[in-house]
Formats: structure tokens, C-alpha cells, sequence
């Protein structure tokens, strides 16, 4: 297992710079990470889903769906989409430092 | 005389109902189905029927014939759970008093959640396969079909059987081939998921998969709508797939009774205990199957499981001792990959599914997520054992409820 440092702190990842363990997380990792997304600024609304996904991934194991999202949170799948571009459920999963959404196989 | 109620009488909740009349004393239990559906379907089966393989006859039989002795079903459906009183509202304006509650109302598609979905060109140019009459509709448009391009697009996650979108795929393009079209036949699997494989070994082992059979896969495919008439579906980012059949899995959601009783997440699964299966906040209420919300998959082999870890807590449970957690999230599934072949997947919560052979180490004689003709004739073997041995609450030779590590292969 790789190891990488994000704002200042040493964190192990996956070959995809997924976070393997969450509880290594901390707020400025999400902050980098988002960058590295290309979401330059995490506005209160970014951090409502964060906050959520941290919360959810931590009493599950494992990053949340979209529709757990938007219950969650009461924003719409078009909110989550212009927060987070392209493909909200994975970016807010690295972004939280939980794991990609997967499947079965 | 102690009451045991099980709601729903498809495969997670006939199996449970034979199993714990085999291991409780029945002189003492007392055990009733409600199912409002008289029909029980072999969903497997409903893979076959588009392709002509199975036809619609070889996936049904009568739910009545597999109610064990001394057990009851009563056909109608369920108003509403009343968790705090031990009763359950029926239909029929009965009201059923229970000492445990077994719930296996499964999950079902609700194609009027995507708009277009299920609008004027539903069963014309957009079709499923998750429902019998939707597939024998299928076997219909795809036998008159010239080719074009068809398009195969999961709504949301989870659903029923997470296979079954690709074992399609793979069908479609045997299908085509065989009926010597393919030339003419685009496949494209539209998915929400980042691919067609997402498990690190199983990408790595069976990432050209679909490369080698020409099908296209679209990732990050969240749909937002379907527009029927320029025949397209859009995803929320923009993306446009236009296609000449779109074969949808719908969004899957448990019963409505679960929400309307207040006893359901957001898409009306019950929230469990994953290893001992008990109704979270309820000690006499447990879920299997489809309905749970267990981060396991969707489908007959993880009831199989659970069943069997049922029937070994349940009669130590009811004497006032404590369960074990005995589910450890196994699931097994015979994928069918088309000219005749099939793969075996294994795994569990922990455990992602691994190459090696299923059950018996070397000897197999089915083979672990690698393409054989054994492993195809597995798949079609196991519609006897599914009413002959499962649906009867008998056991499986030489498998255990846990998944075994013997046999499967260590990949770095």
C-alpha cells in the first residue's frame, strides 16, 4: 500500500489516490484534495455533503450513494452536480477520504 | 402455541419458512406466510428469456406448493407493520399478531422514477428484464430486431443481482453473433459506477472482458432522463447516449409497506444488523433478502446464506440465548458469459471475489472468475436445485454458509 502527504500529513492511498483509511482524514486533507479535483474553494454547501459522507462513511464502512446523499442533505442530484462536476458520488468519496463507489465485482 | 410470521413468500422468505419448520418443534410454532402474489418466480431464469433460451413456462411455478407442512400462506398483501404492538395490518382487513416477525418483502423496479422511462415508448423502444412479462416482451423486440444500437443502462444502485446488466451484454453478443447480425449490433453498457468492474482483481483479471466483445462502456452514467422520442438518454452532467433499444435495470426500492410503517431508509430498505440479521431497534423482528439494507448483494445466493445462518441462530435465540453473528456477507453467482461459457463469482464483506476453483480445491469442478463450459452448465443446473433443494429448506452438500478461503488463489 502506498503512502502519500497531503497538507503536511502522511496518509496511505490506493493506486487511484483513494484514502484507504479514513480515520486518517482531516479537514485541510479534504481541502488539497478537492484542489486536486479541480474545486478551487469549499463553500459551506461542499461542506454540508462532506460532513454528511464523513458521518454516513464512518457508520458504514463505506462512501455513500447519491440518493443517500441528497437525503442527507436535502440538496437535489442537479445541486450535488454543479458542487462537485462530473461524477459527484466519487469525487465527494476521495474528497471525504472514504473509498470508491463500487461494486460487486 | 408461539407465532412466526413471515411477510413475503418469494425465494428469501419460502426458504426460511422450510428451513425453520425443519429446526423448530412445530407441535409449538405456529407459521404463516403473507405474500399477495400467488405466483413464485425463478428470477434467475428471467436472465434467458430475452434470448430464447428459457421460455416464459420454465420460470414460475405456484407459491402454494412450497409451504412446508403445518405452515400457512395467506394471499393478500400488508397494510402496515405495527413494530411496537407485534401485530401486522392486512389487506384483507385481518390483523395478524406475531412473537417474531420475519421480514422478505424483497425489492422490486420503479421505472416512473426516471422521467421518460415509462412513457408511451415503454415495451416499444425501451424495454427490462426485470419482471417476467418485461423479459417475454424483450424476446419479442429482440427477435424482430435489424440491429442499430443497443443500449444497456443501470438507473441507481444497488439493484437485484448486480451481474445481470453484463451477463446480458455478454448474451446479447452471443445472441447477435449466432443469428449472424453482430456487425450490424453497437453494445453499450451505460453504468453509475466508475466501470463494468470495479474490484481490483477482478478489473485486472477481467478488464478486456469487454473490449474483446466489442461492448462500450459509459462510466459515471448517472441518468437524469430519458427522452423517448429523440430516443436518448441524458446523463445529469450533460452526457447524451442516443440509442435504437435501451434495455433498463430501473431504479430498485424495497415494499412501500416498509416506508408507510416508518421502518425503511431512503429507498425502502430496512436497516440490519449485517451479521445477525435482527431489524435494527427490534429484538423480534428479522430481515432477509432483498429487503435488508446489508451492504451485501442483491440476491438468491446471499438469502441462501442468511437462511442458513437463521436457521442456526433462530432456535438458540428463541430460548433466550444471544446470537451469533454468523452472516459474514457471502455471495456466490454463476455469470453467464455467452457462447455456451460461464464464470463463478465468491466472496463475502471482507473478501472480493478471487480466481481459484469452487468448492473443491483443484478439483472444482467449477472455476473462479474465469470464463468455462462446467461453470455455464452450473448456471443451468441450478434451476432444479433452486426448486428441488433450496426452495424445500434442505441443505447443500459440501457448502457452508460462511465463505471459505479453500481453493481460492492469493493474487498481489
Amino acid at each position: 500500500m502506498a503512502t502519500r502527504t497531503i497538507a503536511g500529513k502522511t496518509v496511505q492511498v490506493n493506486d487511484e489516490g483513494f484514502m484507504t483509511n479514513p480515520a486518517e482524514w482531516t479537514k485541510e486533507i479534504a481541502v488539497e484534495l478537492a484542489k486536486e479535483e479541480g474545486i478551487e474553494e469549499l463553500t459551506e454547501q461542499h461542506w454540508k455533503v462532506i460532513d454528511f459522507c464523513r458521518q454516513a462513511g464512518m457508520s458504514s464502512g463505506k462512501a455513500p450513494t447519491l440518493r443517500q446523499i441528497t437525503t442527507g442533505t436535502g440538496l437535489s442530484t442537479k445541486e450535488l452536480f454543479a458542487l462537485f462536476p462530473k461524477g459527484p458520488a466519487k469525487k465527494v468519496a476521495r474528497i471525504s477520504g472514504l473509498g470508491k463507489p463500487e461494486g460487486c465485482v | 402455541m408461539k407465532k412466526l410470521v413471515i411477510l413475503g413468500a418469494g425465494t428469501a422468505g419460502t426458504m426460511a419458512a422450510n428451513r425453520l419448520s425443519r429446526v423448530l418443534n412445530t407441535s409449538e410454532w405456529e407459521i404463516t406466510l403473507v405474500d399477495p402474489n400467488p405466483v413464485h418466480y425463478y428470477q434467475p431464469g428471467f436472465l434467458f428469456i430475452p434470448f430464447g433460451i428459457y421460455k416464459k413456462e420454465d420460470a414460475f411455478k405456484p407459491k402454494q406448493a412450497f409451504i412446508p407442512r403445518g405452515g400457512k400462506l395467506i394471499q393478500t398483501a400488508v397494510e402496515e407493520i405495527l413494530p411496537t404492538q407485534n401485530r401486522v395490518r392486512l389487506a384483507n382487513g385481518e390483523t395478524l399478531s406475531y412473537d417474531y416477525l420475519i421480514i422478505a418483502t424483497g425489492t422490486d423496479i420503479y421505472p416512473e422514477e426516471t422521467p421518460g422511462l415509462a412513457e408511451h415508448e415503454w415495451g416499444k423502444s425501451i424495454h427490462t428484464f426485470y419482471s417476467l412479462d418485461s423479459a417475454v416482451a424483450l424476446a419479442d423486440a429482440l427477435r424482430n430486431w435489424k440491429g442499430g444500437r443497443l443500449v444497456v443502462n443501470v438507473v441507481e444502485n444497488p439493484i437485484k443481482c448486480p451481474v445481470a446488466p453484463l451477463e446480458f451484454l455478454f448474451l446479447a453478443d452471443w445472441y447477435f453473433t449466432q443469428r449472424g447480425i453482430r456487425d450490424r449490433v453497437e453494445l453499450i453498457y451505460a453504468t453509475p459506477l466508475p466501470g463494468a468492474f470495479t474490484k481490483p482483481i477482478a478489473s485486472r483479471l477481467l478488464g478486456d472482458t469487454l473490449e474483446k466483445r466489442r461492448i462500450r462502456v459509459e462510466p459515471e452514467f448517472m441518468i437524469m432522463e430519458v427522452n423517448p422520442d429523440a430516443k436518448k438518454i441524458v446523463s445529469y452532467d450533460e452526457r447524451e447516449v442516443e440509442y435504437d433499444l435501451l434495455v433498463s435495470i430501473p431504479l430498485n426500492k424495497g415494499a412501500e409497506v416498509i416506508g408507510r410503517s416508518g421502518l425503511g431508509d431512503e429507498l425502502n430498505y430496512v436497516p440490519t444488523d449485517k451479521h445477525t440479521l435482527l431489524a435494527e431497534g427490534y429484538d423480534n423482528i428479522f430481515v432477509l433478502g432483498d429487503a435488508t439494507n446489508v451492504p451485501a448483494s442483491k440476491a438468491g445466493a446471499t438469502a441462501h446464506y442468511e437462511v442458513d445462518t437463521l436457521a442456526e441462530n433462530f432456535p438458540r435465540y428463541v430460548q433466550g440465548k444471544p446470537l451469533e453473528p454468523l452472516f459474514d456477507g457471502h455471495a456466490n453467482c454463476f455469470v453467464e458469459t455467452g457462447f455456451g461459457k460461464g464464470m463463478l463469482l465468491d466472496f463475502n464483506y471482507n473478501t472480493e471475489p478471487l480466481p481459484g476453483t469452487y468448492p473443491l480445491p483443484f478439483v472444482g469442478p467449477f472455476s473462479l472468475l474465469k470464463e468455462s463450459v462446467i461453470n455455464h452448465w452450473g448456471k443451468l443446473g441450478f434451476r432444479w436445485m433452486y426448486w428441488n433443494i433450496l426452495m424445500k429448506g434442505l441443505p447443500i452438500p459440501f457448502l457452508p454458509a460462511q465463505m471459505s478461503m479453500v481453493g481460492k488463489q492469493k493474487v498481489n
